[in-house]
């Protein structure tokens, strides 16, 4: 039943042809057979979903059942869960329980869905590869000598093994619509403040947002509609209402996307990208046309600068946000230590890992005196530069498509000694949250090794809708989407 | 070189608690006096995921504060970081405004005592006022060995107020705190309570030869909570400077402690182990931006300001600069003033502001009572102004009849009046009579005045007055008297 549409399992849930429990123990019995293989879980809380799905099949009884009412599903472990263990991929907070719910992990409550357990991340959320987390690495269900992609690697992996139908992730520069690509499902980063971020451990605050995987456009859009909206604690957050984002999630004949305009960048599709990867992406941009859509060559001429600027950004506003780690009130302390800054110093050597050290370095650096204009300043005129290229894209179409990834899944180890090699797999995906631009992720494919190829849709401001609904006409056409890894 | 040939130059940077109910960036409570950490919520300890809002009412209150001084109202302004290590700082940064400060230059206007009984008129420009929050208290002696964290305090608001280098004395500084101190509670977004931290001040310091244009290095003196410290901190911070200087040394840049018990001011920390706050821009917080009309709206509803006021009472009741300035020291002692002349007539202005600076004042410092518990109403002074205004009694019956009033003896000075018959006598016939009992029995003072010894005429209008038992009218006396002796 896992394996079906989320329409279809509400519909099972809403007719008491299968019950929540009878879903959770289904999940839970797939995540005790394959989380050994794959290392998607951090955190299996079967007692607290079994709990759940008792109380969602109350409500479905009652017919007080929505469209997520019953439905299993992972968080990203880097939304605070009341009562569970809230680990962030990091050995400082190995032993740290939040009192507190996320916005997210509330609202996704109080829609009745039954959190199974808490996903494998990159620690932070920093990395493209899921290797950087303290509980080890997740693998590819396609092939577990690959990773899935980070830092939502967990998620990823955990739905592409049909292990639970949907989970909630976080993309700061890539990391939902990167590991949804190599995992070969779907994923969708919305619009910057669309989905509320409190309780939702902050790695770079004015790039993080939450959003949605699934197996299908379909699904993320559902899943999305009952994440998003205002929450009056999250001062960056919209102040949009409640969004039905499935609304074009519809059948409409033969040419379904005619009228609509895809942009091409031609800076994405200059070099960089691999073979495996151009066919299928080309392939999906073919039938996007056969679908009635036109295509239009645009233009990202400052897009190159995204990485620099990123490792700039993110970095400061990491190496602040992370301050508060500090083994003073929570989290991991060093067992011995001489004064306060002795303290400081060991606890956080030894409850961070060095992809995060290095961060916090960088981070340090570019903020400091006689540094920042030249570094923080700089960034973030090109961060402008940025979004004004996209603002001029979508004068001419109204989605951008492209590669998601420059290769397939890549070996596990393969670029962990080469941060800049690692930097650079989110060559695509960093430019959109600098500019804050909705985008997602879908299944386009197969490449080298039969490792799933993704193809990312860039919208503009608000467009989650389109998105969603332009790519949800490619799924009812191709079934790349329906390709499931075998073994889980 | 003596002591004249030196200049101080002297800042302060003022840090009040606006009066806020909740903290300024979370929902929490900052009454003081809670058991420690009872008012943190988990944005105060700056658990994993939470986020600031930031809190309209202390927007409003800088708002307040930058009308009132006629300062620029940033139409945006921007919360930063400040970032440092420290156990009371939860977040290891503190949310402060840095590059683009809410309030933008303003003027303090003050009376500075001259030392001489005299008063000079003084106007302290102002750098800046920024809004930011407090950190936490370490508690350093409660614990054996170890240092407890008490987050009560952490988030709570600030207006940090930044004055330029302008005062040149102690007393100037200490001046110019007490006005900022008496603003910031007439217009209501501080209790000003110094003992409980809702006030202090950071003094920097320098001096340099007269005449010098560039200012000299200057040391900061930190966490100063009353002005009795103020003036100490900076008398002794200036002498040791300039004995410095005298003895060939040079200043070095630092942050310096006073020490009430021993007075005198400690290094903390110098110039080279300063911090490095890598401030920049809060990405949880977006641009604070005030619009013209939440401007507006403040603005009418901000009550009459005090140096307005002191302009008025000098201008519609004569008053002299200082007891205007005196009367308008608290917006408590203005109100009872403009109570006491609302009764007694603007014609007895004069009288009543000698009344509320003079006798009330003097006895509500010896109960030390607040004038808002003075047991002596204004209607009620009014009610005795109005008699010494028409003769009914003297300024020496007054000051009886003042006494009974505060002591609850009757409810009007009319009633005392009447009780203890202390009315003055006007009539002149009857204090004909009693000159002449006096002239009768003082035949030798009589004499000695017209011998030319002016001093006798006085002794003579007292025995007079004593005779009275204070009642007769002291003008009368006095012509009457001349007549008879002419």
């Amino acid at each position: 039943m896992i394996d079906s549409s989320l329409k279809d399992i509400a519909a099972a849930l809403r007719d008491r042809k299968v019950s929540a429990v009878e879903l959770a123990t289904e999940s839970l019995a797939r995540i005790d057979a394959g989380n050994a293989r794959i290392n998607a879980f951090v955190t299996v809380d079967h007692d607290g979903a079994l709990t759940a799905a008792r109380a969602a099949d109350a409500r479905l009884a009652a017919g007080n059942g929505g469209p997520l009412t019953g439905i299993p599903l992972a968080h990203k472990d880097v939304f605070c869960t009341e009562g569970v263990l809230t680990t962030c991929g990091s050995k400082m907070l190995s032993n740290f329980v939040s009192p507190y719910d996320a916005h997210v992990v509330s609202l996704l409550k109080a829609a009745g869905t039954v959190m199974v357990g808490k996903a494998n991340m990159d620690e932070f959320a920093m990395g493209s590869s899921n290797e950087n987390s303290h509980f080890g690495p997740t693998r590819n269900p396609w092939n577990t000598d690959k990773v899935p992609g980070g830092s939502s690697g967990g998620s990823a992996a955990a739905v592409a093994a049909r292990m639970v139908p949907i989970a909630t992730g976080t993309d700061t520069g890539g990391s939902i619509r990167q590991p949804a690509a190599l995992c070969g499902i779907t994923g969708i980063k919305p619009t910057y403040g669309r989905v509320s971020r409190y309780g939702m451990i902050a790695y770079a605050s004015s790039l993080d947002q939450g959003g949605a995987f699934g197996c299908s456009a379909e699904d993320c859009a559902v899943l999305l509609s009952a994440m998003a909206g205002h929450d009056p604690r999250d001062s960056t957050s919209l102040e949009q209402g409640p969004e039905d984002f499935a609304r074009e999630c519809t059948q409409v004949g033969a040419q379904p996307l005619a009228g609509l305009r895809i942009g091409l960048p031609k800076e994405f599709f200059a070099e960089g990208m691999s073979d495996d990867v151009r066919a299928a992406v080309e392939a999906a941009i073919a039938e996007y046309r056969k679908l009635g859509a036109t295509t239009v060559e645009v233009s990202l001429p400052n897009a190159r600068l995204a990485i620099p600027a990123y490792y700039v950004i993110a970095p400061a506003e990491a190496s602040s946000n992370l301050s508060r780690f500090d083994g003073v009130r929570y989290g991991h302390r060093a067992a011995e230590y001489g004064d306060l800054n002795d303290m400081y110093c060991k606890s956080r050597a030894q409850g961070f890992g060095g992809e995060v050290k290095r961060r916090i370095l960088v981070g340090t650096y570019v903020l400091s005196h006689g540094y920042y204009d030249a570094y923080y300043i700089k960034a973030q005129k090109l961060r402008r530069l940025i979004a004004n290229d996209f603002a001029t894209a979508f004068e001419q179409c109204d989605v951008i498509a492209g590669p998601v990834s420059p290769t397939v899944a890549f070996g596990i180890g393969e670029k962990s000694d080469d941060p800049v090699q690692m930097y650079l797999s989110d060559i695509y995906t960093i430019a959109v949250n600098l500019a804050g631009l909705p985008a997602l992720s879908h299944p386009a494919g197969f490449g080298a090794g039969n490792l799933p190829v993704g193809l990312q849709l860039i919208g503009n401001y608000f467009g989650e809708a389109r998105l969603l609904g332009t790519a949800h006409q490619f799924q009812l056409a191709t079934d790349w989407h329906r390709q499931a890894p075998a073994g889980f | 070189m003596s002591r004249t040939d030196w200049e101080v130059v002297i800042g302060l940077e003022v840090h009040t608690q606006l009066n806020t109910q909740s903290k300024i960036f979370s929902g929490a409570s900052i009454a003081f006096g809670a058991e420690p950490n009872a008012q943190a919520c988990a944005v105060d300890i700056a658990l994993p995921g939470v986020l600031p809002v930031l809190n309209k009412g202390a927007v409003e209150r800088a708002i307040r504060f930058g009308l009132a001084v006629g300062a620029t109202i940033a139409p945006k302004s921007i919360f930063a970081r400040k970032n440092y290590f420290y156990p009371d700082l939860p977040k290891g940064y503190q949310i402060s405004q840095y590059e683009l400060p809410v309030v933008v230059g303003g003027q303090i206007p003050l009376l500075v005592p001259d030392g001489k009984g005299g008063a000079y008129e003084k106007v302290v420009n102002l750098t800046r006022a920024h809004l930011e929050e407090d950190a936490g208290k370490s508690l350093h002696e409660d614990f054996h060995g170890m240092t407890g964290i008490d987050l009560n305090r952490a988030g709570t608001p600030l207006l940090e107020i930044v004055s330029e280098p302008e005062m040149r004395s102690s007393a100037e500084a200490v001046a110019y705190a007490k006005a900022l101190h008496a603003l910031v509670r007439w217009i209501d977004i501080c209790d000003g309570n110094m003992q409980e931290g809702s006030f202090r001040c950071d003094a920097n310091v320098s001096v340099r030869p007269r005449g010098q244009a560039e200012f000299g290095t200057r040391r900061e003196i930190k966490n100063l909570n009353s002005f009795r410290f103020l003036q100490q901190a900076i008398d002794f911070e200036v002498q040791w400077q300039i004995d410095l200087i005298e003895d060939g040394g040079k200043v070095q840049q630092a942050t310096v402690l006073f020490d009430p018990d021993s007075g005198e001011t400690r290094a903390m920390r110098s110039k080279e182990d300063a911090h490095d706050y890598r401030y920049f821009p809060d990405p949880d917080l977006l641009p604070l931006v005030i619009g013209a009309d939440w401007i507006e709206r403040v603005k009418g509803e901000l009550p009459e300001l005090p140096a307005a006021l002191s302009a008025r009472f000098q201008g519609e009741y004569g008053l002299s600069a200082y007891d205007a300035t005196t009367l308008t020291a608290s917006r408590e002692t203005a109100q009872f003033y403009l109570d006491t002349v609302a009764a007694a007539g603007a014609a007895n202005a004069k009288t009543c502001a000698n009344w509320v600076m003079g006798d009330l004042a003097a006895r509500l410092n010896k109960a030390e009572l607040d004038i808002t518990a003075s047991p002596v109403s204004a209607t009620q002074l009014a009610g005795l102004v109005a008699r010494i205004a028409d003769n009914t009694i003297s300024n020496a019956i007054a000051k009886k009849v003042f006494e009974a009033l505060w002591n609850k003896e009757g409810e009007s000075a009319d009633a005392i009046i009447d009780a203890h018959g202390l009315k003055q006598v006007t009539d002149t016939g009857a204090i004909e009579a009693i000159i002449d009992e006096v002239l009768a029995a003082n035949q030798k003072s009589v004499e000695e005045f017209r011998a030319g010894k002016e001093k006798a005429f006085n002794a003579l209008v007292g025995q007079c007055m004593k005779a009275s038992k204070g009642k007769a009218n002291p003008a009368q006396v006095n012509e009457l008297l001349k007549k008879k002796l002419g």
